[in-house]
């Protein structure tokens, strides 16, 4: 079953599966441009090594984005890196990194809507790229927090100023993390939940 | 500070629904194992966990035993997809058979609803806590 030393993975490893009494799994997306460290964070926090699945597209209209590839117009194949944290015997929190720049993954059923909250992880060399995906999860009610990746030469901010340049509603979190700490990236996420626990308490989640 | 400016957005009073885009009879190019129409998918998320109903027959096909040699303990479709290195929607046909033939099982995944189980955040948090 196992095969090191293989670039292609056959099934999980022994230590990768899961107890029988793994009953229900939920999902947070963390979302962000290309190269903000997504899959950095998904590693850094995750039981398995990040895996890949991917989707093909088939959306007429999509092919405006498409002039790359050998692709069809129409078709369109996307990939996105995922994690695992075990929270108990019953329970299993699944995180996928998603190239948010790409409207199509708003075509991916459920990805977003089922999914507990958000992560937009955010560049300050590059804010402007998280925009879209920012409006795109409020007209959509998804719960998110910002959390902006400490890269050492990107520029610094207050973060109340990257608040009022993300046009950032008070009530939400805004943090700084380093994507490669294991901590700082669990902090981000611990952030997310009391987020949405709080959310729960006043009931204004929807 | 000279960087662009956001502005806010709203939730929008009635969001276009995928789902109806969704089975407009257009096959993924990568599909290889095909199983009904489109339409006849079941309804599986990224996160629904499968778990197989015992091993596989001699009279499975490849693909049948692959998936429920992979699911003899829960695995994610998400994962399944990642192992057998497959798109995603190839997967929900392929386990869509397997359910209808009653050889695997789908345990439904938590999705966000308009009341949030706080039980459930709060054991995340306290997982997380212990990471």
């Amino acid at each position: 079953m196992d095969s090191n030393g293989s670039d292609t993975l056959h099934g999980p490893r022994t230590t990768d599966r899961l107890p029988q009494s793994a009953e229900a799994a939920a999902k947070i997306v963390i979302v962000g441009g290309f190269g903000v460290g997504k899959t950095t964070m998904v590693g850094a926090v995750s039981e398995i090594r990040p895996l890949t699945t991917e989707e093909t597209m088939t959306q007429a209209g999509l092919g405006v984005d498409d002039d790359y590839g050998s692709e069809t117009k129409t078709a369109t194949t996307v990939a996105m890196d995922f994690g695992r944290i075990s929270i108990t015997e019953q329970l299993v929190l699944y995180l996928f990194g998603t190239p948010g720049q790409e409207r199509f993954w708003f075509l991916w059923n459920g990805l977003f809507e089922g999914a507990l909250g958000a992560v937009v992880l955010v560049d300050t060399r590059r804010l402007e790229v998280s925009f879209d995906v920012m409006g795109r999860l409020e007209e959509r009610g998804v719960p998110f927090v910002v959390a902006v990746n400490s890269f050492p030469d990107a520029p610094r901010y207050p973060l109340e100023d990257l608040r009022v340049a993300l046009d950032l509603a008070d009530e939400i979190p805004i943090v700084e993390c380093d994507a490669r700490r294991r901590a700082s990236s669990r902090d981000v996420l611990l952030t997310l939940t009391r987020f949405l626990h709080s959310l729960a308490l006043t009931g204004a989640l929807t | 500070m000279t960087a662009p400016r956001r502005q806010r957005r709203h939730p929008a009073p009635q969001p276009p629904s995928p789902s109806a885009e969704e089975g407009d009879g257009k096959i993924p190019e990568r599909l290889y194992v095909v199983a009904g129409p489109a339409g006849d998918r079941a309804d599986l998320d990224l996160v629904t966990l499968i778990v197989a109903n015992g091993r596989p027959s001699p009279s499975a096909t490849p693909e049948q035993t692959t998936v429920m040699r992979l699911c003899a303990a829960p695995l994610s479709v998400a994962e399944l997809s990642a192992y057998l290195s497959l798109p995603y929607s190839s997967v929900t046909v392929l386990l869509t058979e397997l359910l209808v033939a009653e050889l695997v099982q789908a345990r439904a995944p938590i999705v966000r609803q308009a009341l949030p189980d706080r039980n459930l955040l709060e054991a995340v948090m306290h997982g997380l806590q212990r990471l």
